[in-house]
Protein backbone atom coordinates (compact mmCIF):
# COMPACT_ATOMS: atom_id res chain seq x y z
CA UNK A 1 0.00 0.00 0.00
CA UNK A 2 1.31 3.62 -0.94
CA UNK A 3 2.28 5.83 2.53
CA UNK A 4 1.78 9.68 1.96
CA UNK A 5 5.21 11.23 0.56
CA UNK A 6 7.07 10.89 3.58
CA UNK A 7 10.28 13.50 2.02
CA UNK A 8 9.08 16.68 2.31
CA UNK A 9 10.36 20.35 2.51
CA UNK A 10 9.68 22.38 6.18
CA UNK A 11 10.30 25.84 7.15
CA UNK A 12 12.11 26.55 10.78
CA UNK A 13 8.97 28.46 12.31
CA UNK A 14 11.28 28.59 15.77
CA UNK A 15 14.27 27.46 17.17
CA UNK A 16 15.40 28.58 20.58
CA UNK A 17 17.63 27.32 23.10
CA UNK A 18 16.31 25.74 26.45
CA UNK A 19 19.73 24.53 28.67
CA UNK A 20 23.16 24.29 28.08
CA UNK A 21 22.94 21.74 25.32
CA UNK A 22 19.08 20.99 24.69
CA UNK A 23 17.20 23.32 21.71
CA UNK A 24 13.79 22.83 20.63
CA UNK A 25 12.65 23.33 16.94
CA UNK A 26 9.12 23.96 15.56
CA UNK A 27 8.81 23.43 11.64
CA UNK A 28 6.12 23.63 9.66
CA UNK A 29 5.12 21.95 6.19
CA UNK A 30 3.04 18.60 5.81
CA UNK A 31 2.81 16.58 8.72
CA UNK A 32 0.56 14.00 6.65
CA UNK A 33 2.79 11.40 7.02
CA UNK A 34 2.83 11.04 10.82
CA UNK A 35 0.61 8.48 12.23
CA UNK A 36 1.54 7.93 15.51
CA UNK A 37 3.68 9.22 19.21
CA UNK A 38 6.80 8.23 18.99
CA UNK A 39 7.54 7.96 15.41
CA UNK A 40 10.69 9.95 14.34
CA UNK A 41 12.12 12.65 11.01
CA UNK A 42 15.52 12.14 9.17
CA UNK A 43 16.62 15.68 9.33
CA UNK A 44 18.64 16.40 6.28
CA UNK A 45 21.82 18.46 6.89
CA UNK A 46 23.13 20.64 4.50
CA UNK A 47 26.79 19.27 3.91
CA UNK A 48 26.41 15.91 5.90
CA UNK A 49 25.78 13.21 3.56
CA UNK A 50 23.42 11.05 6.12
CA UNK A 51 20.29 12.18 8.03
CA UNK A 52 19.68 12.70 11.57
CA UNK A 53 16.88 10.85 13.13
CA UNK A 54 15.35 12.57 15.96
CA UNK A 55 12.47 11.58 17.49
CA UNK A 56 9.13 13.70 16.94
CA UNK A 57 8.22 15.60 20.63
CA UNK A 58 5.12 16.81 19.54
CA UNK A 59 2.64 17.71 16.35
CA UNK A 60 -0.35 18.30 14.82
CA UNK A 61 -2.14 17.85 11.75
CA UNK A 62 -4.19 20.84 12.25
CA UNK A 63 -1.47 23.52 12.23
CA UNK A 64 0.34 21.74 10.00
CA UNK A 65 3.49 21.72 12.95
CA UNK A 66 5.88 19.42 14.28
CA UNK A 67 8.62 20.04 17.19
CA UNK A 68 11.67 18.32 17.90
CA UNK A 69 13.76 18.81 20.97
CA UNK A 70 17.79 17.92 20.09
CA UNK A 71 20.76 17.77 22.38
CA UNK A 72 23.63 19.73 20.47
CA UNK A 73 26.15 16.56 20.30
CA UNK A 74 28.04 16.87 16.88
CA UNK A 75 28.65 18.76 13.52
CA UNK A 76 24.63 17.77 12.54
CA UNK A 77 22.92 18.81 15.54
CA UNK A 78 25.37 21.73 16.07
CA UNK A 79 24.25 22.74 12.32
CA UNK A 80 20.84 22.27 13.65
CA UNK A 81 20.84 25.13 16.18
CA UNK A 82 22.46 27.51 13.79
CA UNK A 83 19.09 27.42 11.38
CA UNK A 84 16.88 30.66 12.00
CA UNK A 85 13.76 30.85 11.52
CA UNK A 86 12.38 30.52 7.74
CA UNK A 87 15.18 28.28 6.55
CA UNK A 88 13.80 25.53 4.35
CA UNK A 89 14.90 21.84 6.03
CA UNK A 90 14.22 18.73 4.41
CA UNK A 91 12.44 15.94 6.50
CA UNK A 92 11.62 12.34 6.48
CA UNK A 93 8.77 12.16 8.44
CA UNK A 94 6.38 9.32 10.02
CA UNK A 95 9.42 6.73 10.22
CA UNK A 96 9.44 3.96 12.55
CA UNK A 97 6.62 2.00 13.79
CA UNK A 98 5.77 4.73 17.39
CA UNK A 99 4.62 3.97 20.99
CA UNK A 100 0.79 1.69 21.15
CA UNK A 101 -1.61 3.42 22.89
CA UNK A 102 -3.64 0.00 23.87
CA UNK A 103 -6.98 0.79 25.29
CA UNK A 104 -6.43 -1.91 27.86
CA UNK A 105 -4.10 0.09 30.03
CA UNK A 106 -5.24 2.99 32.09
CA UNK A 107 -2.53 3.89 34.03
CA UNK A 108 0.54 4.33 31.51
CA UNK A 109 3.76 5.68 32.98
CA UNK A 110 5.84 7.78 30.90
CA UNK A 111 9.71 7.65 31.76
CA UNK A 112 12.11 9.44 30.34
CA UNK A 113 15.67 9.97 30.28
CA UNK A 114 17.50 13.17 29.08
CA UNK A 115 16.43 13.85 25.69
CA UNK A 116 14.59 10.50 25.55
CA UNK A 117 11.63 12.53 27.24
CA UNK A 118 11.09 14.11 24.25
CA UNK A 119 8.63 11.83 22.61
CA UNK A 120 6.62 11.10 25.60
CA UNK A 121 4.82 14.89 25.39
CA UNK A 122 2.76 13.76 21.91
CA UNK A 123 2.23 10.48 23.70
CA UNK A 124 0.67 12.01 26.94
CA UNK A 125 -1.42 13.71 24.62
CA UNK A 126 -2.57 10.93 23.00
CA UNK A 127 -3.29 9.35 25.95
CA UNK A 128 -5.32 12.08 27.06
CA UNK A 129 -7.37 12.65 24.48
CA UNK A 130 -7.90 8.97 25.09
CA UNK A 131 -9.55 9.34 28.71
CA UNK A 132 -6.51 7.43 30.08
CA UNK A 133 -4.63 9.16 33.55
CA UNK A 134 -0.67 8.59 32.38
CA UNK A 135 2.02 10.45 34.74
CA UNK A 136 5.07 11.23 33.54
CA UNK A 137 8.58 10.67 35.19
CA UNK A 138 11.44 12.39 33.56
CA UNK A 139 14.91 12.05 34.75
CA UNK A 140 18.08 13.84 34.12
CA UNK A 141 21.97 13.57 35.53
CA UNK A 142 21.72 16.92 36.82
CA UNK A 143 19.17 20.04 37.66
CA UNK A 144 20.62 21.79 34.53
CA UNK A 145 19.57 19.61 32.11
CA UNK A 146 16.28 19.82 32.91
CA UNK A 147 14.88 21.99 29.98
CA UNK A 148 11.22 22.49 32.15
CA UNK A 149 9.46 19.74 29.85
CA UNK A 150 7.04 18.91 33.15
CA UNK A 151 5.35 22.17 32.71
CA UNK A 152 4.98 21.07 29.08
CA UNK A 153 2.94 18.04 30.79
CA UNK A 154 1.29 19.66 33.07
CA UNK A 155 -0.01 22.02 30.39
CA UNK A 156 -1.95 19.07 29.08
CA UNK A 157 -3.18 17.64 32.37
CA UNK A 158 -0.63 15.35 33.16
CA UNK A 159 1.61 15.38 36.51
CA UNK A 160 5.55 15.07 35.53
CA UNK A 161 7.98 13.89 38.56
CA UNK A 162 11.88 14.56 38.33
CA UNK A 163 14.73 12.39 39.30
CA UNK A 164 18.36 13.76 39.14
CA UNK A 165 21.04 11.51 40.01
CA UNK A 166 22.98 14.44 42.13
CA UNK A 167 19.61 15.41 43.69
CA UNK A 168 19.67 18.67 42.79
CA UNK A 169 16.24 18.56 41.24
CA UNK A 170 12.93 16.34 42.41
CA UNK A 171 14.09 13.06 43.72
CA UNK A 172 17.29 12.23 44.16
CA UNK A 173 18.37 8.73 42.57
CA UNK A 174 16.80 7.48 39.00
CA UNK A 175 13.18 7.47 37.60
CA UNK A 176 12.63 4.02 39.48
CA UNK A 177 13.17 5.89 42.73
CA UNK A 178 10.42 8.37 41.85
CA UNK A 179 7.70 5.12 40.91
CA UNK A 180 8.87 3.67 44.45
CA UNK A 181 8.75 6.80 46.63
CA UNK A 182 5.90 8.11 45.21
CA UNK A 183 4.44 4.88 44.80
CA UNK A 184 2.86 5.86 41.60
CA UNK A 185 0.41 3.24 40.25
CA UNK A 186 1.12 1.96 36.80
CA UNK A 187 -0.22 -0.90 34.67
CA UNK A 188 1.77 -0.04 31.67
CA UNK A 189 5.11 1.74 31.22
CA UNK A 190 6.27 3.64 27.75
CA UNK A 191 9.93 4.69 28.05
CA UNK A 192 13.08 6.35 26.79
CA UNK A 193 16.17 7.55 27.40
CA UNK A 194 19.78 5.74 27.63
CA UNK A 195 20.38 2.12 27.31
CA UNK A 196 21.22 1.59 30.91
CA UNK A 197 18.19 3.03 31.69
CA UNK A 198 16.15 1.36 29.37
CA UNK A 199 18.01 -1.80 30.59
CA UNK A 200 17.15 -1.24 34.41
CA UNK A 201 13.62 -1.12 33.16
CA UNK A 202 12.82 -3.72 31.27
CA UNK A 203 14.62 -6.01 33.38
CA UNK A 204 13.55 -4.19 36.67
CA UNK A 205 9.79 -3.49 36.82
CA UNK A 206 7.47 -5.99 37.08
CA UNK A 207 4.86 -4.38 34.83
CA UNK A 208 4.55 -4.63 30.78
CA UNK A 209 5.77 -2.25 28.90
CA UNK A 210 8.01 -0.79 25.55
CA UNK A 211 10.51 1.14 25.50
CA UNK A 212 11.91 3.41 22.76
CA UNK A 213 15.61 1.99 21.42
CA UNK A 214 17.76 3.83 18.89
CA UNK A 215 21.39 3.20 16.66
CA UNK A 216 23.37 4.85 14.12
CA UNK A 217 21.31 4.77 10.59
CA UNK A 218 21.98 4.77 7.19
CA UNK A 219 18.37 5.48 6.19
CA UNK A 220 15.94 5.31 8.69
CA UNK A 221 13.04 3.51 6.50
CA UNK A 222 13.89 0.00 6.16
CA UNK A 223 15.88 -0.30 3.64
CA UNK A 224 19.90 -0.79 4.65
CA UNK A 225 19.31 -3.20 7.37
CA UNK A 226 22.26 -0.57 8.77
CA UNK A 227 20.54 -0.54 12.49
CA UNK A 228 19.21 -4.45 12.92
CA UNK A 229 19.48 -6.05 16.25
CA UNK A 230 18.55 -8.97 17.29
CA UNK A 231 15.36 -9.56 19.10
CA UNK A 232 13.47 -12.64 20.66
CA UNK A 233 11.70 -12.47 17.23
CA UNK A 234 14.64 -12.38 15.23
CA UNK A 235 16.51 -9.28 13.54
CA UNK A 236 14.44 -6.21 13.55
CA UNK A 237 15.25 -2.76 12.05
CA UNK A 238 14.84 -0.15 14.82
CA UNK A 239 14.34 2.14 12.44
CA UNK A 240 11.31 0.67 10.90
CA UNK A 241 10.18 -2.68 13.44
CA UNK A 242 11.09 -0.11 15.89
CA UNK A 243 12.05 2.43 17.43
CA UNK A 244 9.62 1.18 19.78
CA UNK A 245 9.87 -2.98 21.13
CA UNK A 246 8.39 -4.51 23.92
CA UNK A 247 10.22 -5.34 27.01
CA UNK A 248 10.08 -9.20 26.10
CA UNK A 249 11.31 -8.54 22.58
CA UNK A 250 14.60 -7.11 23.69
CA UNK A 251 17.80 -9.21 24.48
CA UNK A 252 19.18 -7.78 27.19
CA UNK A 253 22.64 -9.43 26.87
CA UNK B 1 6.38 -1.41 -31.88
CA UNK B 2 9.05 1.37 -31.60
CA UNK B 3 11.42 1.03 -29.14
CA UNK B 4 11.37 3.20 -26.28
CA UNK B 5 14.16 5.94 -26.01
CA UNK B 6 15.10 4.53 -22.72
CA UNK B 7 14.94 0.79 -22.92
CA UNK B 8 18.27 -1.08 -22.57
CA UNK B 9 19.37 -5.00 -23.42
CA UNK B 10 21.85 -6.80 -21.25
CA UNK B 11 22.59 -9.97 -22.63
CA UNK B 12 19.26 -10.68 -23.90
CA UNK B 13 17.09 -9.36 -20.96
CA UNK B 14 15.46 -6.18 -21.82
CA UNK B 15 14.91 -3.20 -19.34
CA UNK B 16 12.33 -0.68 -20.01
CA UNK B 17 14.78 2.11 -18.49
CA UNK B 18 18.45 1.69 -17.25
CA UNK B 19 17.94 2.56 -14.12
CA UNK B 20 18.52 0.00 -10.91
CA UNK B 21 18.10 0.48 -7.60
CA UNK B 22 21.64 -1.88 -6.19
CA UNK B 23 21.72 -4.28 -3.90
CA UNK B 24 21.44 -3.63 0.11
CA UNK B 25 20.23 -0.51 -0.55
CA UNK B 26 16.31 -1.32 -1.73
CA UNK B 27 16.07 -4.97 0.64
CA UNK B 28 13.58 -6.96 -2.02
CA UNK B 29 11.32 -3.64 -3.22
CA UNK B 30 8.18 -4.85 -1.61
CA UNK B 31 9.60 -2.33 1.44
CA UNK B 32 10.14 0.67 -1.34
CA UNK B 33 7.12 -0.07 -2.77
CA UNK B 34 5.51 1.76 0.01
CA UNK B 35 6.61 5.00 -1.33
CA UNK B 36 6.17 4.58 -5.18
CA UNK B 37 5.23 2.09 -8.06
CA UNK B 38 8.23 0.17 -8.54
CA UNK B 39 7.61 -1.06 -11.65
CA UNK B 40 8.38 2.08 -13.13
CA UNK B 41 12.08 0.93 -12.59
CA UNK B 42 14.37 -1.00 -15.21
CA UNK B 43 15.78 -4.13 -12.46
CA UNK B 44 16.28 -4.39 -9.35
CA UNK B 45 18.79 -6.02 -7.78
CA UNK B 46 18.04 -7.73 -4.45
CA UNK B 47 19.90 -7.70 -1.14
CA UNK B 48 23.05 -10.39 -1.41
CA UNK B 49 21.35 -13.88 -0.25
CA UNK B 50 24.06 -16.74 0.84
CA UNK B 51 23.10 -20.26 1.71
CA UNK B 52 22.38 -19.58 5.12
CA UNK B 53 20.27 -16.90 6.88
CA UNK B 54 23.14 -14.55 8.44
CA UNK B 55 22.61 -11.78 10.95
CA UNK B 56 25.42 -10.09 9.73
CA UNK B 57 27.47 -7.65 11.80
CA UNK B 58 27.28 -5.85 15.39
CA UNK B 59 26.45 -2.34 14.95
CA UNK B 60 26.89 0.30 14.70
CA UNK B 61 27.28 -0.95 11.10
CA UNK B 62 27.07 2.46 9.32
CA UNK B 63 29.56 5.72 9.32
CA UNK B 64 29.33 8.49 7.90
CA UNK B 65 31.67 10.12 5.07
CA UNK B 66 31.84 13.57 3.32
CA UNK B 67 29.43 12.74 0.70
CA UNK B 68 29.09 9.17 1.54
CA UNK B 69 29.52 6.26 3.51
CA UNK B 70 30.84 3.47 5.45
CA UNK B 71 28.36 0.06 5.75
CA UNK B 72 29.33 -2.97 6.79
CA UNK B 73 26.08 -4.81 7.78
CA UNK B 74 27.79 -7.98 6.74
CA UNK B 75 25.84 -9.79 4.26
CA UNK B 76 22.37 -10.03 6.41
CA UNK B 77 20.36 -12.16 4.63
CA UNK B 78 17.37 -15.01 5.38
CA UNK B 79 19.34 -17.31 3.54
CA UNK B 80 18.52 -18.32 -0.66
CA UNK B 81 15.29 -21.10 0.59
CA UNK B 82 13.96 -18.23 2.59
CA UNK B 83 14.32 -15.74 -0.04
CA UNK B 84 12.67 -18.16 -2.81
CA UNK B 85 9.80 -19.40 -0.07
CA UNK B 86 9.12 -15.94 1.41
CA UNK B 87 11.09 -12.95 -0.43
CA UNK B 88 10.09 -13.31 -3.86
CA UNK B 89 6.70 -14.24 -3.43
CA UNK B 90 6.05 -10.99 -2.35
CA UNK B 91 8.60 -8.85 -4.41
CA UNK B 92 6.50 -10.21 -7.23
CA UNK B 93 3.45 -8.89 -6.03
CA UNK B 94 4.73 -5.43 -6.46
CA UNK B 95 7.33 -5.47 -9.11
CA UNK B 96 6.66 -7.02 -12.08
CA UNK B 97 9.84 -6.12 -14.37
CA UNK B 98 13.01 -8.16 -14.55
CA UNK B 99 14.82 -9.16 -11.42
CA UNK B 100 18.73 -9.40 -10.83
CA UNK B 101 19.30 -12.07 -8.00
CA UNK B 102 22.72 -10.82 -6.47
CA UNK B 103 24.22 -13.82 -4.88
CA UNK B 104 26.76 -13.79 -1.91
CA UNK B 105 28.77 -17.19 -0.87
CA UNK B 106 31.84 -17.83 1.22
CA UNK B 107 32.89 -20.67 -0.94
CA UNK B 108 32.62 -22.04 -4.30
CA UNK B 109 29.93 -24.95 -3.27
CA UNK B 110 27.75 -22.06 -1.54
CA UNK B 111 28.07 -20.03 -4.73
CA UNK B 112 26.95 -23.09 -6.86
CA UNK B 113 24.16 -24.08 -4.79
CA UNK B 114 22.48 -20.56 -4.53
CA UNK B 115 23.17 -19.68 -7.91
CA UNK B 116 21.39 -23.45 -8.92
CA UNK B 117 18.24 -22.69 -7.14
CA UNK B 118 17.98 -19.43 -7.96
CA UNK B 119 17.99 -19.68 -11.65
CA UNK B 120 15.16 -21.61 -11.54
CA UNK B 121 12.65 -18.73 -10.70
CA UNK B 122 10.47 -16.93 -12.49
CA UNK B 123 11.32 -13.32 -13.09
CA UNK B 124 14.59 -13.69 -12.26
CA UNK B 125 16.71 -12.69 -15.20
CA UNK B 126 20.01 -12.12 -14.33
CA UNK B 127 22.16 -13.65 -11.49
CA UNK B 128 24.84 -11.04 -10.05
CA UNK B 129 27.70 -12.65 -8.60
CA UNK B 130 29.00 -11.07 -5.67
CA UNK B 131 32.62 -11.72 -5.28
CA UNK B 132 33.54 -9.23 -2.39
CA UNK B 133 33.12 -12.10 -0.33
CA UNK B 134 36.52 -13.58 1.65
CA UNK B 135 36.97 -17.32 0.52
CA UNK B 136 36.89 -19.27 3.71
CA UNK B 137 39.22 -21.54 1.70
CA UNK B 138 41.27 -19.17 0.33
CA UNK B 139 42.81 -17.96 3.72
CA UNK B 140 39.78 -14.88 3.87
CA UNK B 141 40.53 -13.31 0.71
CA UNK B 142 37.93 -12.13 -0.79
CA UNK B 143 37.25 -14.30 -4.30
CA UNK B 144 37.18 -10.86 -6.40
CA UNK B 145 40.92 -9.97 -6.19
CA UNK B 146 42.52 -12.62 -7.54
CA UNK B 147 41.92 -13.85 -11.09
CA UNK B 148 42.18 -17.46 -10.31
CA UNK B 149 39.32 -17.47 -8.07
CA UNK B 150 37.22 -15.51 -9.98
CA UNK B 151 37.96 -17.48 -12.87
CA UNK B 152 37.11 -20.83 -10.98
CA UNK B 153 34.16 -19.64 -9.43
CA UNK B 154 32.57 -18.29 -12.54
CA UNK B 155 33.08 -21.63 -14.24
CA UNK B 156 31.85 -23.57 -11.80
CA UNK B 157 28.42 -21.30 -11.06
CA UNK B 158 28.27 -21.52 -15.36
CA UNK B 159 27.67 -24.76 -15.18
CA UNK B 160 24.50 -25.42 -13.13
CA UNK B 161 22.83 -22.45 -14.25
CA UNK B 162 20.66 -21.03 -17.72
CA UNK B 163 20.35 -17.25 -17.08
CA UNK B 164 23.09 -14.82 -17.85
CA UNK B 165 26.05 -14.26 -15.19
CA UNK B 166 27.16 -11.04 -13.88
CA UNK B 167 30.24 -10.72 -12.02
CA UNK B 168 30.06 -7.90 -9.77
CA UNK B 169 33.65 -6.52 -9.17
CA UNK B 170 35.26 -5.01 -5.94
CA UNK B 171 37.24 -1.90 -6.61
CA UNK B 172 39.84 -2.63 -4.02
CA UNK B 173 42.19 -4.65 -6.71
CA UNK B 174 45.47 -2.98 -8.72
CA UNK B 175 44.59 -3.52 -11.88
CA UNK B 176 40.50 -4.21 -12.03
CA UNK B 177 40.71 -4.90 -16.10
CA UNK B 178 42.70 -7.97 -15.85
CA UNK B 179 39.89 -9.67 -13.02
CA UNK B 180 37.18 -8.54 -15.51
CA UNK B 181 38.82 -10.54 -17.94
CA UNK B 182 39.48 -13.52 -16.02
CA UNK B 183 35.60 -13.35 -15.36
CA UNK B 184 34.96 -13.17 -18.70
CA UNK B 185 37.17 -15.80 -20.26
CA UNK B 186 35.82 -18.01 -17.75
CA UNK B 187 32.31 -17.84 -18.82
CA UNK B 188 30.76 -14.38 -16.99
CA UNK B 189 28.03 -13.04 -19.75
CA UNK B 190 28.59 -9.36 -18.17
CA UNK B 191 30.13 -7.81 -15.50
CA UNK B 192 29.06 -5.11 -12.63
CA UNK B 193 30.69 -2.52 -11.34
CA UNK B 194 31.83 -1.12 -8.84
CA UNK B 195 30.86 -2.86 -5.39
CA UNK B 196 32.06 -0.82 -2.49
CA UNK B 197 35.77 0.12 -1.59
CA UNK B 198 37.01 -0.66 1.81
CA UNK B 199 37.00 2.01 4.18
CA UNK B 200 37.28 3.01 7.77
CA UNK B 201 36.76 5.90 10.78
CA UNK B 202 37.87 6.77 13.47
CA UNK B 203 35.60 8.48 16.40
CA UNK B 204 38.12 11.02 18.12
CA UNK B 205 36.53 11.03 21.72
CA UNK B 206 35.99 7.35 21.87
CA UNK B 207 39.40 6.58 20.08
CA UNK B 208 37.82 3.58 18.94
CA UNK B 209 36.65 2.43 15.02
CA UNK B 210 33.11 4.18 14.52
CA UNK B 211 32.08 0.64 12.89
CA UNK B 212 31.80 -2.27 15.35
CA UNK B 213 33.50 -4.04 12.65
CA UNK B 214 36.29 -1.77 12.64
CA UNK B 215 36.23 -1.42 8.58
CA UNK B 216 33.50 -1.26 6.13
CA UNK B 217 32.48 -0.61 1.97
CA UNK B 218 32.35 3.06 1.11
CA UNK B 219 30.15 4.01 -1.24
CA UNK B 220 28.02 7.23 -2.51
CA UNK B 221 28.93 10.06 -4.43
CA UNK B 222 32.52 10.49 -3.40
CA UNK B 223 33.22 6.95 -5.35
CA UNK B 224 31.42 8.15 -8.40
CA UNK B 225 35.02 9.27 -10.45
CA UNK B 226 36.32 6.32 -9.42
CA UNK B 227 33.98 4.15 -10.49
CA UNK B 228 33.44 6.25 -14.42
CA UNK B 229 36.64 5.54 -14.30
CA UNK B 230 36.96 1.64 -13.77
CA UNK B 231 33.63 1.04 -15.74
CA UNK B 232 35.35 3.03 -18.59
CA UNK B 233 38.54 1.13 -18.60
CA UNK B 234 36.75 -2.35 -18.00
CA UNK B 235 33.69 -1.53 -21.12
CA UNK B 236 36.06 -1.03 -23.15
CA UNK B 237 38.50 -3.85 -22.35
CA UNK B 238 35.98 -6.49 -22.06
CA UNK B 239 33.60 -7.09 -24.77
CA UNK B 240 31.17 -7.83 -22.61
CA UNK B 241 27.91 -5.42 -21.20
CA UNK B 242 28.63 -3.56 -17.98
CA UNK B 243 26.11 -2.26 -15.58
CA UNK B 244 27.60 0.94 -14.07
CA UNK B 245 27.37 1.06 -10.07
CA UNK B 246 29.11 3.28 -7.28
CA UNK B 247 27.23 7.21 -6.58
CA UNK B 248 24.96 7.71 -9.28
CA UNK B 249 22.57 9.71 -8.02
CA UNK B 250 21.08 12.00 -10.51
CA UNK B 251 19.63 11.29 -14.02
CA UNK B 252 23.25 13.04 -15.17
CA UNK B 253 25.23 10.52 -13.21
CA UNK B 254 23.47 7.81 -15.08
CA UNK B 255 24.07 9.36 -18.56
CA UNK B 256 27.41 9.85 -17.53
CA UNK B 257 28.00 6.12 -16.51
CA UNK B 258 26.65 4.99 -19.97
CA UNK B 259 28.89 7.42 -21.92
CA UNK B 260 31.60 5.34 -19.99
CA UNK B 261 30.80 2.28 -21.06
CA UNK B 262 27.19 1.06 -19.06
CA UNK B 263 24.64 -0.43 -20.54
CA UNK B 264 22.58 -0.14 -17.70
CA UNK B 265 23.13 1.91 -14.10
CA UNK B 266 22.72 1.02 -10.46
CA UNK B 267 22.24 3.02 -8.00
CA UNK B 268 22.67 2.38 -4.08
CA UNK B 269 23.77 4.63 -1.61
CA UNK B 270 21.27 7.64 -3.22
CA UNK B 271 18.31 5.58 -2.23
CA UNK B 272 19.09 5.97 1.55
CA UNK B 273 19.13 9.25 1.90
CA UNK B 274 16.05 9.66 -0.33
CA UNK B 275 13.71 6.52 -1.02
CA UNK B 276 12.62 8.73 -3.86
CA UNK B 277 15.77 9.10 -5.49
CA UNK B 278 15.21 6.67 -8.38
CA UNK B 279 11.91 7.57 -8.77
CA UNK B 280 13.18 10.79 -9.53
CA UNK B 281 16.08 9.33 -12.01
CA UNK B 282 13.89 7.86 -13.82
CA UNK B 283 11.67 10.72 -14.55
CA UNK B 284 14.32 12.53 -14.77
CA UNK B 285 16.07 11.24 -17.83
CA UNK B 286 13.78 11.95 -20.36
CA UNK B 287 14.30 16.06 -19.68
CA UNK B 288 18.14 15.31 -19.14
CA UNK B 289 18.25 13.48 -22.48
CA UNK B 290 16.36 16.00 -24.50
CA UNK B 291 19.16 18.61 -22.62
CA UNK B 292 22.00 16.59 -24.61
CA UNK B 293 20.52 15.67 -27.64
CA UNK B 294 20.47 12.16 -27.05
CA UNK B 295 17.65 10.37 -28.78
CA UNK B 296 18.18 7.12 -27.84
CA UNK B 297 20.65 6.20 -24.37
CA UNK B 298 22.00 2.97 -26.48
CA UNK B 299 23.44 5.38 -28.52
CA UNK B 300 25.75 6.77 -25.96
CA UNK B 301 26.94 3.75 -24.30
CA UNK B 302 30.59 3.56 -24.60
CA UNK B 303 31.09 6.70 -26.49
CA UNK B 304 33.65 8.24 -24.67
C1 LIG C 1 15.01 6.94 16.48
C2 LIG C 1 15.93 7.99 17.06
C3 LIG C 1 15.37 9.10 17.68
C4 LIG C 1 16.21 10.09 18.19
N1 LIG C 1 15.62 11.16 18.79
C5 LIG C 1 16.39 12.17 19.23
C6 LIG C 1 15.79 13.33 19.80
O1 LIG C 1 14.56 13.46 19.87
N2 LIG C 1 16.61 14.32 20.23
C7 LIG C 1 17.97 14.21 20.16
O2 LIG C 1 18.67 15.14 20.56
N3 LIG C 1 18.56 13.12 19.65
C8 LIG C 1 17.81 12.10 19.17
N4 LIG C 1 18.42 10.98 18.62
C9 LIG C 1 19.88 10.96 18.56
C10 LIG C 1 20.35 11.80 17.38
O3 LIG C 1 20.03 11.13 16.18
C11 LIG C 1 21.86 12.02 17.41
O4 LIG C 1 22.20 12.72 18.57
C12 LIG C 1 22.33 12.81 16.20
O5 LIG C 1 22.19 12.02 15.03
C13 LIG C 1 23.78 13.24 16.35
O6 LIG C 1 24.19 13.90 15.16
P1 LIG C 1 25.48 14.84 15.19
O7 LIG C 1 25.86 15.09 13.77
O8 LIG C 1 25.23 16.02 16.02
O9 LIG C 1 26.56 13.95 15.94
P2 LIG C 1 27.82 13.19 15.34
O10 LIG C 1 28.35 12.37 16.44
O11 LIG C 1 28.74 14.12 14.65
O12 LIG C 1 27.16 12.24 14.26
C14 LIG C 1 27.91 11.38 13.44
C15 LIG C 1 26.99 10.30 12.89
O13 LIG C 1 26.56 9.42 13.93
C16 LIG C 1 25.15 9.43 14.07
N5 LIG C 1 24.82 9.43 15.50
C17 LIG C 1 25.56 9.98 16.50
N6 LIG C 1 24.93 9.78 17.69
C18 LIG C 1 23.82 9.08 17.44
C19 LIG C 1 22.76 8.58 18.25
N7 LIG C 1 22.74 8.75 19.57
N8 LIG C 1 21.74 7.92 17.63
C20 LIG C 1 21.73 7.74 16.30
N9 LIG C 1 22.71 8.18 15.49
C21 LIG C 1 23.73 8.86 16.05
C22 LIG C 1 24.71 10.69 13.38
O14 LIG C 1 23.37 10.60 12.90
C23 LIG C 1 25.70 10.82 12.26
O15 LIG C 1 25.38 9.95 11.20
C24 LIG C 1 17.62 9.97 18.12
C25 LIG C 1 18.18 8.85 17.49
C26 LIG C 1 17.35 7.87 16.96
C27 LIG C 1 17.96 6.68 16.30
C1 LIG D 1 24.01 -0.58 3.04
C2 LIG D 1 24.62 -1.23 1.83
C3 LIG D 1 24.48 -2.61 1.66
C4 LIG D 1 25.04 -3.26 0.53
N1 LIG D 1 24.86 -4.60 0.36
C5 LIG D 1 25.34 -5.20 -0.76
C6 LIG D 1 25.11 -6.59 -1.01
O1 LIG D 1 24.45 -7.28 -0.23
N2 LIG D 1 25.63 -7.15 -2.15
C7 LIG D 1 26.34 -6.40 -3.05
O2 LIG D 1 26.76 -6.94 -4.07
N3 LIG D 1 26.56 -5.08 -2.84
C8 LIG D 1 26.09 -4.48 -1.73
N4 LIG D 1 26.30 -3.13 -1.53
C9 LIG D 1 27.06 -2.37 -2.54
C10 LIG D 1 26.12 -1.63 -3.48
O3 LIG D 1 25.28 -2.52 -4.17
C11 LIG D 1 26.93 -0.79 -4.50
O4 LIG D 1 27.72 -1.65 -5.28
C12 LIG D 1 27.86 0.21 -3.82
O5 LIG D 1 27.25 0.74 -2.67
C13 LIG D 1 28.26 1.36 -4.74
O6 LIG D 1 27.14 2.10 -5.16
P1 LIG D 1 26.65 3.48 -4.47
O7 LIG D 1 27.85 4.38 -4.42
O8 LIG D 1 25.57 3.96 -5.36
O9 LIG D 1 26.19 3.12 -3.09
C14 LIG D 1 25.76 -2.48 -0.42
C15 LIG D 1 25.89 -1.10 -0.23
C16 LIG D 1 25.32 -0.47 0.86
C17 LIG D 1 25.48 1.01 1.02
S1 LIG E 1 18.62 2.50 8.99
FE1 LIG E 1 18.32 1.55 7.07
S2 LIG E 1 17.13 -0.15 7.66
FE2 LIG E 1 17.23 0.96 9.47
Amino acid sequence: MLTTNINNDFKVISNRRLTHKTWVMTLGGDTRAITAPGQFVNVAIPGKYLRRPISICDYSHERGELVLLYDVVGEGTEAMSLMAPGTTVNLLTGLGNGFSTDPSHDHPLLLGGGIGCAPLLNLARRLRTMGKSPVAVLGYNTAADSFGMERWFEEIGVEAFIATVDGSLGTKGFVTDVIREKGLPGDYFHACGPMPMLRALCTGLDIPGEVSIESRMGCGFGACVCCSVETANGAKRICKDGPVFRKEELIWK
Amino acid sequence: MDKSPLSVTLSGVTLQNPVVPASGCFGFGYGMAEFYDIDILGSISFKGTTRDARFGNPLPRVAECSAGLINSVGLQNPGIDAVIAEELPKMREVFHQPIIANISGFSIDEYVECCSKIDGEDQVAIIELNVSCPNVHGGGMSFGTCCESVSEVVKEVKRVITKPLYVKLTPNVTDIVAIGRSAVEAGADGLCLINTMLGMRIDLKRRQPVIANRMGGFSGPAVFPVAVRMVNQVAHACGVPVIGCGGVSTAADVIEMMMAGATAVEVGAANLINPYACKEIVEGLPAEMHRLGIDNLTDIIGIV
